[in-house]
């Protein structure tokens, strides 16, 4: 049988993997890509706990991690196209307008 | 036992999905390895007993969502990244800090959680229905309001702006033409000209 | 209950004949199109190489190993040689959780007509059928040219907007049943009402959702009249423009092998699956349900076909239009008034 701890070391290993890559990507799309990786890690994490204390509450809870983030995906997605119809890159490092 | 293979097996192929998420320069092939990683975590659900939630992890997740990224990786032409000096200092320090990081987690992780095992909890479409629509009514419904949200923010944001043509000759079709890029450059702004960095990668 | 290496064994013996039969039945559901729709058009179909033209999908097949398989130059390789790949597998992997009749004994095991009856068989074959796009899709954006990649492009949105209005019309049925399980579903409609009407779906209120089901499964797979995407006036080939040999036959397999399943899931979730009249000795009674369930999924086919030969396809706004405003609102509607129904009802 498995432990509920080898469970939680994968949900922290994919956690850690996105927030790698939110912090070294350049690409808009690629981080994206991460901070969906990292609510993977954590939808993990929720299912885990719910087979832990025999609560069914952690896999409805999942349930509104996904739907939370494919409204965050479509609006997301919606804005990188307009970042790239006006500044005509997917670079995050040549969005800077704003910079002093 | 065999439930410890199967955890292992598709552990190491989630982590390796994740690995060459930022391993890859291309999304595309990011996108695809995040795929991998969707449905390993669907067949880890299958493990702890929750079949509907990883039944709606394929569907939802890697059948809808990820269709969404590779579309939008495809339409605009997402081409390799390139490293840049910002990004080359975060791999440089952000990289060892992080696996120092996760490691300090999962020792403490191993050390001091519990040894038992965790059953599977058979989450049957039936009683996680029920619980939505009683437990968990009112975030059942403000999430459909989110949702709602979302669709009327995406469709608003994608479009394009001009739904009024500007007559011949005036400034605004003067502004019109010369696109976003042309009225920055035009303010004076240090703007490069269109396509330089496409053609710096290639 | 069998012990493992039993239940291991029989399950791969299962495995190899429903991929073997789903094979078979893949090239002679093409037979059966080139000799349908020949005869729609006044014409005989294939009638040289054997009987009736029955041996031209061994020869289709000949050909397509035999042919040049040409990669052009330009293409992004890895995905080029997948999607291919990708849109196979998923059109054979719904298979697995289809039955085709009761349990049986054989000798003294005890087995159902199904590799495996999970309990969300339903969902699977959903979640299969929005893992489908990605073969299309990858396949259009990596062939590198503006036909594929427009073809693609249009292709998985009408697959993605179809796929809204497929799953909303099976919920009236899985209200109806009361489980995901595909062989629960079939053991609901079993019986008669007022004497002598069977008591499938189709009858007992489900009657818009099967229209709604079936037009939805033809935009799903790609069938006319919602063929846009891969018609040969439009847009050369669509999303298999720049392919050839085993890897065009792959793409023709999938498509007619995504056929097959809906056909099953249609004659399984409407038509009340293999049940019909038993008769005779106990070895027919055992073959029979077998027999019902494939002279439905014939029928099916055979729409299909009937179809295929007879409308003019539609333009691609209209298809968006009909599936986002027409077909989703209906399918909504049916869905509110058979919970209402059921929830008065009990």
């Amino acid at each position: 049988m498995v432990p509920l701890s080898y469970y939680l070391v994968l949900s922290g290993i994919l956690f850690a993997c996105g927030v790698t890559g939110f912090l070294i990507k350049r690409n808009i799309i690629t981080i994206f890509m991460s901070i969906e990786l990292m609510l993977n890690g954590v939808n993990l994490s929720f299912v885990a706990f719910a087979a832990h204390w025999h609560l069914l509450s952690g896999q409805v809870f999942v349930f509104f991690v996904m739907v939370v983030a494919a409204a965050e995906a479509a609006v997301g997605l919606a804005i990188i196209i307009a970042v790239q119809r006006n500044r005509e890159t997917l670079n995050v490092d040549r969005v800077n307008l704003l910079k002093l | 036992m065999l439930q410890l293979v199967i955890f292992l097996v598709f552990g190491a192929l989630c982590v390796a999905g994740a690995v060459n998420l930022l391993v890859q320069r291309h999304p595309i092939n990011s996108a695809l390895s995040l795929i991998v990683v969707m449905a390993s975590l669907a067949v880890e659900f299958l493990l702890l007993g929750a079949e509907f939630v990883a039944a709606v992890q394929v569907i939802i997740y890697a059948g809808a969502i990820m269709v969404l990224f590779v579309f939008v990786i495809m339409l605009l032409n997402a081409g390799e990244e390139e490293a840049t000096k910002g990004s080359r200092v975060a791999m440089l320090l952000g990289v060892p800090a992080v696996v120092v990081g996760s490691g300090l987690v999962a020792w403490v992780l191993v050390e001091h959680s519990s040894a038992q095992s965790a059953e599977a909890l058979l989450g049957a479409p039936r009683t996680i229905g029920w619980m939505l629509f009683h437990e968990f009514l009112l975030p059942f419904e403000i999430t459909s309001v989110l949702v709602l949200i979302a669709i009327i923010g995406a469709v608003v944001l994608a479009s394009r702006l001009d739904t009024s043509t500007p007559e011949p000759g005036s400034r605004a079709a003067q502004l019109d033409k010369m696109g976003s890029v042309g009225q920055l450059r035009e303010a004076g702004s240090p703007v490069e000209p269109v396509g330089a960095q496409n053609r710096r990668q290639g | 209950m069998l012990s493992v290496t039993t239940f291991v064994i029989v399950s791969v013996i299962k495995t190899v004949i429903a991929i073997f039969v789903l094979l078979t039945a893949v090239a002679y559901s093409v037979w059966l199109e080139r000799k349908v729709v020949g005869h729609i058009q006044n014409r005989w179909g294939p009638t040289r190489v054997g009987p009736f033209g029955l041996l031209q999908p061994l020869a289709d097949g000949v050909k397509f190993l035999m042919k040049e398989d040409l990669t052009p130059p330009y293409v992004y390789k890895p995905l080029y040689i997948a999607a291919p790949m990708i849109a196979v597998i998923f059109a054979l992997t719904s298979i697995a959780v289809i039955p085709v009749g009761n349990w049986v004994n054989i000798g003294s095991i005890q087995t159902p007509l199904q590799i495996t009856d999970v309990n969300i068989g339903l969902l699977i074959v959903l979640g299969i059928t929005s893992m489908g796009v990605y073969g299309v899709a990858l396949a259009g954006w990596s062939s590198n040219s503006k036909y594929s990649l427009l073809g693609s492009l249009r292709a998985s949105a009408q697959m993605v907007s179809y796929e809204i209005a497929l799953g909303l019309s099976l919920i009236g049925v899985l209200i109806m049943s009361g489980s995901f399980s595909l062989r629960e579903i079939v053991d609901a409609q079993a019986g008669h009402f007022w004497g002598f009407i069977p008591n499938w779906n189709v009858f007992r209120g489900q009657e818009v959702a099967f229209f709604i089901y079936l037009m939805a499964a033809f935009a799903e797979t790609n069938r006319v009249p919602f063929d846009l995407p891969e018609a040969e006036t439009e847009l050369v080939a669509g999303y298999h423009t720049e392919y050839s040999a085993m890897k065009f036959a792959m793409f023709f397999m999938a498509e007619y092998a995504n056929m097959i399943t809906v056909a099953c899931l249609a004659s399984l979730l409407f038509l009340g699956g293999w049940h019909g009249p038993l008769f005779g000795p106990h070895i027919l009674q055992e073959i029979l349900p077998l027999f019902w369930f494939f002279l439905r999924v014939f029928g099916f086919l055979f729409l299909y076909i009937w179809i295929r030969g007879t409308l003019p396809r539609f333009r691609y706004d209209q298809l968006m239009n009909f599936g986002w405003k027409f077909l989703f609102p209906l399918a909504v509607t049916n869905l509110v008034i058979t919970a209402l129904i059921v929830a008065l009802k009990s």
